[in-house]
C-alpha cells in the first residue's frame, strides 16, 4: 500500500536545521524513510488482517506445514534411518503380534485360524500368538502415522510432500505474478492493439480448461514438478490473473500522479516501473495466494491420475491407496487416505483463506462497516 | 441482438482456430514427433519408412501439414485411434459425448439453482450462526481436494450407507450393471439417448409454456403456471419411462447417474454459493435497497426482487470460470466413478499414448467450453438490459 499517511510526514520535517539539503537527498536517508513508512503500513495492514480470524487460522496452518517441510531434511539427517524412513525407497518390516481366535472382534490384535494358517504355517492352533509382518501397519511409536501398503512411513511421505508442494506453489506463483504484472501494466499503459491482442489471448487461456490440457501435455512431455510449476505459472499469468491486474493497472494509469510524472519528464519505462507496477503489486501478492492454491490442488490431482513424473506427493499417496485397493476399507485403514487428503485440502484452503483476508486489507469495499 | 450474437460466434470461431493452432504446435514441439510413434519400429526397412512418411504426409513442410490438419479437423476427420485401431476417433467421441454432456449439464444447472438460492439467504442472514456454518462449509467444499472428496463420497454414500441401510442406495461406480443388461433388446446408447431426448423435450415444453404465460397472463398467475409447468416437466420423463418397455434399463442408468452428479454439483455449488453471497453483500449496500426499505416493502420482496436480481449479474459472469471448473471436475468425476465419458476417454488415451484420440477429446472439450461460454454470454445479454436494448 503506497498511500502516504499524514502521520508519517512529520518525521521528514523534523530534521535539525544545520543539515544541508543535499544531505537530505542522500539515498541512504531516503531508504530509511521508506523503511519506516513500510513498517508503519505493515503494522496498519497487519491490524486489518488480524481482525479477520479465519485468515489468521489459515496463516497458522501454513506456518505449521512450513515447519514440517523444514523439519523433514533435519529429521532424515539426524534422527531417522534413511533405509527405513525414506519417503520413496524406505521399508520397515513392522511385525505385529496376533492372537489366533475363532471369531475376530478386534482386527488389529486378533486373527482367524484360517488366515493365520495361510500367513504363517499350517500347524498353528487357536489361542497361540503369531508374529506377522503386516503392511500397511497401523500407527505405532516408530511410525506415528503408520506405513503405506509397501511399508513406507506415512509421516515422512507427508513431510516430504509438503516441501514439494510449497516449492511448486512458489514457482507457479512467482511466474504467474511476474508475467501477469508485466502484461497487465503494459496492456493498460499502452492500450490499443497491444492491449487487444494480449487480452483476447488471456480470454483464450481462461476459457480452455486447464486439466485436459495438462493431461495431454503429460502424454507429450515429461511432466515433472518444475515444468508443471512453470506451465501453471505461465498459463495463469497470461490468463485470469493478467485480466484482473490489467483492470487494476488501468485504474492507476488515469490517476493524477501518472500525469504528473509524465509532465516531469518521466519516460514510459519509468512510469510503468515506478508508478504503475508498485500500485498493482498488492493485488499481485493476493493473486499469488490463489495461484498457490490452484497449483497445489492441480498437482495433487495430476498425481492422483498417475500422470506426474515425481517421486512422492500428496496426490501420489492417495493414488497408491486407491490403486492398491484400500479405498473401501473405510475407517479401518484411515491413515492411508485421511492424512494426505487433509493435507492437500488444508494447505490449499489456508492459502485461499489468507488470500481472502488479504483481499479485505487491499479492497476497502469488502470491509465490514 | 442478432448482431451481438453473430459477433460473439465469429469471435468464438477465431478463438477455436487459435486453440487448434496451439495444439498443432504443441504436437510439433513434443520430443520425438508423431512419426516416431508410427514408423519408429526398427524392423521396418528404410524404404518402407520413407513410403509411410510420404503416405502420412510427414515429409511435407510444417505449413502444408498445418493446413492439412486444419482441413481434416473441419471436415470431421479426427483420424483413427491407435489403441483401438482402426476405429475412427470421431465415432468414439460421438459415443461418449452424451454421457459427459448429461453429467456436465445436470451438475451445472443444479449447482447454479441451489447455489444462488442458498447464497442469497446467506447474505441476508449475515452474522447469524447459519451464515457462519454454511460459509465455512462452503469454503471447505470449495477448496477440498476434489478426487479425495469424490472417493469419500463413494465410501460414504456408495458403501457405508448401503451397509447401514441394508440395500444398495447408490452404485459405487460405472454407467450400467452389465449383468442386468444381458439379453436386453436395447443398446445402452439407445436407451440413454431416448432418456436425454424425453427429458430435454419436456423441459423445453415447460419453458415454452412459461414464456407464453408470461406474455398472456398477469404476474401472479404466470408464476403459478411456471411452477406447475416445471413440476410437470420434471415429472413427465419419470412417468414416460415407467410406462415404457425400457423401464428397468432406464432406471439402471438413472440409478448410476445419481452419485456422480451429486458429487460434482456439491463442489460446484459451493463456489456459486460463496459468489452469490459476496455479490449480494455488495448489492445490499446500494441506495436502492435503502429506498425499497423506506417504501415499506416486505423483506422477501426486497431480497428476491430488488437485491437478488441485481446480484445475479456477476454470478452469471462467473459461469465462464465455473465452466472450466466443472469441465476439470467432470474429468476427475468420470475417472473416479469409471463413468465412460469424454474425460475418461481422454485419460485412457493419454495413458496408452493414443495421441489422435487424446487430441480429439481435448478439441471436443474445448468446443464444449467455448459453446458454454457463448451460452453464458447470451444469458448475460438477456439479463442486462443495457445490452439487450442496443
Amino acid at each position: 500500500m503506497t498511500d502516504l499517511d499524514t502521520k508519517a510526514t512529520p518525521s521528514l520535517r523534523m530534521r535539525e536545521p544545520e543539515k544541508l539539503d543535499d544531505e537530505l537527498l542522500e539515498p541512504e536517508k531516503l531508504w530509511r524513510v521508506r523503511l519506516r513508512l513500510a513498517r508503519k503500513t505493515f503494522a496498519r495492514n497487519w491490524k486489518l488482517f488480524s481482525r479477520n480470524k479465519i485468515g489468521l487460522v489459515g496463516l497458522t496452518i501454513i506456518g505449521l506445514f512450513a515447519l514440517m517441510a523444514v523439519l523433514h531434511p533435519i529429521l532424515m539427517d539426524r534422527v531417522w534411518d534413511p533405509a527405513i524412513y525414506d519417503p520413496v525407497k524406505g521399508y520397515d518390516a513392522v511385525v505385529t503380534e496376533f492372537v489366533i481366535v475363532e471369531e475376530v472382534s478386534d482386527p488389529f490384535h486378533e486373527i482367524s485360524l484360517a488366515d493365520a494358517q495361510l500367513r504363517t504355517n499350517p500347524f498353528v492352533e487357536v489361542g497361540e500368538t503369531v508374529s506377522i509382518p503386516l503392511q500397511p501397519a497401523p500407527p505405532s511409536k516408530a511410525h506415528w502415522l503408520g506405513t503405506d501398503p509397501v511399508g513406507r512411513d506415512i509421516l515422512s511421505q507427508l513431510m516430504y510432500s509438503t516441501r514439494a508442494a510449497f516449492a511448486l506453489g512458489a514457482i507457479a506463483a512467482l511466474f504467474a505474478v511476474f508475467i501477469a504484472t508485466t502484461i497487465g501494466s503494459v496492456a493498460a499503459f499502452y492500450g490499443g492493439w497491444l492491449d487487444a491482442v494480449l487480452m483476447r489471448f488471456a480470454d483464450l487461456v481462461l476459457l480452455v480448461p486447464l486439466i485436459p490440457i495438462l493431461i495431454v501435455v503429460s502424454a507429450l512431455f515429461n511432466l515433472n514438478l518444475p515444468l508443471l510449476g512453470i506451465l501453471l505459472g505461465v498459463l495463469s499469468g497470461f490468463g485470469g490473473t493478467a485480466i484482473v491486474l490489467k483492470s487494476q493497472a488501468l485504474s492507476v494509469t488515469v490517476k493524477p500522479f501518472v500525469d504528473a510524472a509524465r509532465v516531469a519528464g518521466g519516460s514510459n519505462r519509468h512510469i510503468i516501473f515506478r508508478h504503475i507496477i508498485p500500485n498493482v503489486l498488492p493485488l499481485s501478492f493476493l493473486y499469488m495466494m490463489f495461484t498457490v492454491t490452484d497449483a497445489i490442488s492441480l498437482e495433487a490431482t495430476l498425481s492422483f491420475l498417475g500422470l506426474m513424473n515425481t517421486p512422492m506427493s500428496w496426490g501420489i499417496m492417495i493414488y497408491t491407496t486407491h490403486s492398491q485397493g484400500y479405498l473401501l476399507s473405510g475407517t479401518h485403514y484411515w491413515w492411508l487416505l485421511i492424512p494426505a487428503g487433509m493435507a492437500v485440502t488444508l494447505v490449499a484452503a489456508s492459502f485461499f483463506l489468507v488470500g481472502r483476508a488479504m483481499d479485505e486489507v487491499i479492497n476497502p469495499r469488502l470491509r465490514r462497516r | 441482438m442478432a448482431k451481438f450474437i453473430t459477433k460473439r460466434v465469429v469471435q468464438m470461431l477465431l478463438l477455436f482456430i487459435v486453440f487448434l493452432t496451439v495444439v498443432f504446435f504443441l504436437l510439433e514441439a513434443q520430443p520425438g514427433d508423431l512419426s516416431q510413434q508410427y514408423i519408429g519400429n526398427p524392423e521396418i526397412p528404410p524404404e518402407q519408412k520413407a513410403l509411410l512418411a510420404e503416405r502420412l504426409g510427414l515429409d511435407k513442410p510444417v505449413g502444408a501439414r498445418y493446413l492439412a490438419y486444419m482441413g481434416n479437423f473441419f471436415t470431421g476427420n479426427l483420424g483413427n485411434s491407435l489403441s483401438q485401431w482402426p476405429r475412427p476417433v470421431s465415432e468414439m467421441i460421438v459415443e461418449a459425448l452424451p454421457r459427459t454432456l448429461v453429467l456436465f449439464l445436470s451438475a451445472t444447472l443444479l449447482a447454479y439453482y441451489l447455489g444462488f438460492m442458498t447464497g442469497k439467504v446467506l447474505a441476508w442472514r449475515r452474522g447469524k450462526f447459519t451464515e457462519y456454518a454454511l460459509t465455512l462449509g462452503g469454503v471447505g467444499l470449495y477448496t477440498v481436494f476434489y478426487p479425495w472428496f469424490a472417493l469419500l463420497m463413494i465410501w460414504g454414500f456408495g458403501f457405508m450407507l448401503s451397509e447401514w441401510v441394508g440395500f444398495r442406495v447408490f452404485p459405487i461406480s460405472k454407467f450400467i450393471d452389465v449383468q442386468d443388461w444381458v439379453g436386453s433388446p436395447f443398446t445402452v446408447n439407445d436407451v440413454f439417448l431416448r432418456m436425454i431426448t424425453v427429458a430435454a423435450l419436456s423441459m423445453l415444453a415447460a419453458a415454452i409454456t412459461t414464456i407464453i404465460a408470461r406474455r398472456r397472463l398477469e404476474l401472479g398467475p404466470a408464476l403459478r403456471v411456471r411452477n406447475f409447468a416445471f413440476l410437470i416437466g420434471v415429472l413427465y420423463p419419470f412417468v414416460y419411462f415407467y410406462m415404457s418397455p425400457m423401464r428397468a434399463y432406464a432406471g439402471d442408468i438413472f440409478h448410476h447417474t445419481l452419485l456422480p452428479v451429486m458429487t460434482l454439483s456439491l463442489v460446484a455449488f459451493a463456489g456459486i454459493m460463496l459468489l452469490t453471497r459476496a455479490s449480494m453483500l455488495e448489492t445490499l449496500r446500494e441506495d436502492f435497497i435503502l429506498t425499497a426499505r423506506a417504501k415499506g416493502l416486505s423483506e422477501k420482496v426486497i431480497r428476491d426482487r430488488h437485491a437478488a436480481r441485481n446480484a445475479l449479474l456477476p454470478v452469471v459472469t462467473s459461469l465462464v470460470l465455473a465452466l472450466a471448473f466443472v469441465i476439470g471436475g467432470g474429468i476427475i468425476t468420470e475417472t473416479v466413478f469409471s463413468w465412460p465419458g469424454i474425460g475418461l476417454l481422454l485419460l485412457t488415451a493419454v495413458t496408452v499414448e493414443d495421441i489422435p484420440l487424446a487430441i480429439g477429446c481435448l478439441s471436443i472439450i474445448a468446443v464444449l467450453a467455448l459453446f458454454g461460454h457463448l451460452v453464458a454470454d447470451i444469458i448475460y445479454m438477456y439479463l442486462d438490459p443495457r445490452i439487450r436494448y442496443q
